[in-house]
């Protein structure tokens, strides 16, 4: 028996694009993944846990088996029927992948959205109108001798993060955990917030007063309340001092921001934060993206139409209206009368009543695994794994685009994101001709 | 019965982040994302114990799940739910303008449900998202 050891494979779970991967092959199968987090080595060791290896489609009330080009023409015939489909997902896919589903999309006239509207969407719209100072990752590991995470665990989330690009990471300027200051900033004392220099807990809701109040105190103003977001203002003015000496910092945030009360306006406030911060000194900010290839979503689908997410192309030409052309709120008004998923899972992650609408409409899912999603769709074509079955490219939290590997052959038959949505607009484009 | 208001927040756990790669109908996905953590005093005032079963509601819905003690330092008055579909479940569909439902920050109500069962994903999404058969004439 042979082994065959691949590294530096790049890591398909979180934004962070660990590209320092050690996995050991043995007889097409994975055994060993060094340098991964929990998250990582699940997914790469699990990869082949309840997947689906067969297209089907629903007859009366069970899924039969089919073929790829059987699901793939009735799934043709019922987009192009549809007067709204929608199509959503795309943050675990390639961007290859998802130039396709733009252009499907184009042709039909429908709606493409990806999760970024259920999680980083509200720090897009900041970033409309306040602009951000940003750098690479690279960069920050570098130089910066203070780190913020507010409303972030990453600990959980993102666990690499702190060992490969911030706080716990050799850079060439700071070499250590003690050339760096952690403050951790959020309304529970998280795994992230016990390794903090300074924690601040601040009450539920509440981020927007405490970005606010920060930035009255980098500013010089005085504050007349003695307490802010439930927490006292001689603290918020030592931490505002902090921020002021440092050489570089770098505010990371999470959606502990986006999905709280005040949504894209914490996010306002603290892109402003930054902007007063960087009057004084050297200041970035960057949201901590979740699914590996959901900052490739936005871009992808930004060179394509001109808009990160939330795209409606049923007037011919791309419009973007974020809390109408949305997914969520779509489905909530009971629009969309079919929908393709790709590489996501919204019955279990929209709300009740946004789901509960997906389950009225034809429902065609694109994914590896069997999923709520998949388990409530009328026809299911099964696909191989970026960044383990089939190679593709993805952008990094930061921007920076990686080309994922191709480690093993994907099961027997089963076909790409890319082979499944080219053959799929292909035949949309021969029916609606 | 006693009940109690909260808040609710819901987000990522390093074991769900795990767990969800063993396969969402796995017991190791269930065991770490059909759960609530809840603070120590909180669920005494409710008359429960942790691995005992809770009923927590919001404005949207209502769903049981297993009370655990926090994994990480919890407040009282906040409760935490990895997501899932357990979680969304009680989670409204208003984005404010933004296409963000809120996840977080939730207020919502616990009480004991010691003798209700919590729904595998098989049988909650019988339950919530059956689709009505239409005949065809």
């Amino acid at each position: 028996m042979s082994q065959n050891v691949i590294s530096n494979a790049v890591c398909t779970v979180c934004g962070c694009s660990c590209d320092h991967l050690e996995v050991t092959i043995d007889e097409e199968k994975i055994v060993k993944v060094k340098n991964a987090c929990a998250m990582s080595s699940g997914k790469m060791l699990g990869y082949m846990n309840e997947r689906i290896t067969q297209p089907l489609m629903k007859k009366g009330n069970t899924l039969k088996p089919t073929t790829y080009d059987r699901a793939i023409e009735a799934t043709a015939k019922t987009i192009t029927k549809s007067s709204s489909p929608l199509f959503y997902g795309w943050s675990l896919t390639s961007n290859e992948a998802i130039e396709i589903g733009v252009d499907l999309a184009e042709e039909t006239g429908g709606f493409f959205d990806n999760t970024t509207s259920t999680c980083h969407g509200p720090t897009i719209l900041g970033v409309h109108e306040i602009g951000e100072s940003s750098c690479t990752l690279g960069e920050i590991r570098h130089r910066a001798d203070l780190v913020i995470y507010w409303g972030a665990n990453p600990v959980h989330a993102h666990p690499l993060h702190m060992s490969r690009y911030t706080v716990m990471s050799k850079g060439r300027f700071r070499k250590s955990r003690a050339d760096r200051k952690l403050i951790v900033i959020d309304v529970r004392k998280t795994d992230t917030a016990k390794l903090a220099d300074v924690f601040i807990q601040l009450k539920p809701n509440s981020d927007y007063e405490l970005m606010v109040a920060l930035r009255a105190a980098v500013r010089g103003d005085e504050i007349e309340q003695e307490i802010v977001a439930g927490v006292p203002i001689d603290k918020i003015e030592e931490l505002a001092e902090m921020l002021i000496n440092c050489e570089f910092g770098a505010l990371f945030f999470g959606l502990g921001l986006t999905m709280s009360a005040g949504k894209s306006k914490n996010i306002e406030a603290a892109l402003s934060l930054v902007a007063e911060l960087n009057s004084k000194t050297k200041f970035v900010i960057m949201p901590m993206r979740g699914h590996f290839n959901v900052t490739g979503a936005n871009n992808v689908t930004t060179w394509l139409t001109g808009y990160p997410y939330a795209v409606d192309f049923t007037q011919g030409f791309p419009r973007y209206n974020p809390g109408e052309t949305s997914a969520v709120d779509l489905l909530a008004r009971g629009e969309c009368d079919s929908a393709l998923i790709v590489a996501s899972d919204p019955i279990s992650n929209f709300p009740y009543q946004a789901a509960k609408h997906l389950t009225s409409v034809p429902l065609i899912t694109i994914d590896p695994h069997i999923t709520p999603t998949t388990m409530c769709s009328n026809i299911i074509l099964p696909s191989a794994h970026v960044g383990i079955e089939t190679t593709g490219s993805t952008y990094r939290m930061d921007g920076v685009v990686l080309e994922t590997r191709k480690l093993v052959d994907p099961p027997k038959g089963v076909k790409t994101d890319v082979e499944i949505l080219s053959a799929l607009l292909k035949r949309v484009k021969f029916l609606s001709r | 019965m006693k009940k109690l208001q909260v808040t609710l927040l819901s987000g990522r756990s390093l074991s769900q982040g795990r767990e969800k790669e063993q396969g969402k109908l796995s017991k190791s996905y269930f065991q770490s994302v059909a759960c609530c953590e809840i603070n120590g005093e909180d669920i005494k005032e409710i008359g429960l114990d942790y691995g005992e079963n809770v009923r927590i509601s919001t404005k949207y819905g209502s769903v049981v799940i297993k009370a655990i003690a926090p994994k990480q330092t919890l407040e009282r008055g906040i409760v935490f739910i990895p997501y899932g579909i357990w979680a969304t479940q009680i989670s409204g569909s208003e984005t404010d303008g933004t296409g963000m439902p809120s996840y977080k920050g939730i207020s919502s109500t616990l009480e004991s449900a010691k003798k209700e069962k919590v729904l595998t994903v098989n049988q909650l999404i019988k339950k919530s998202f059956r689709r009505k058969i239409t005949k065809k004439r």
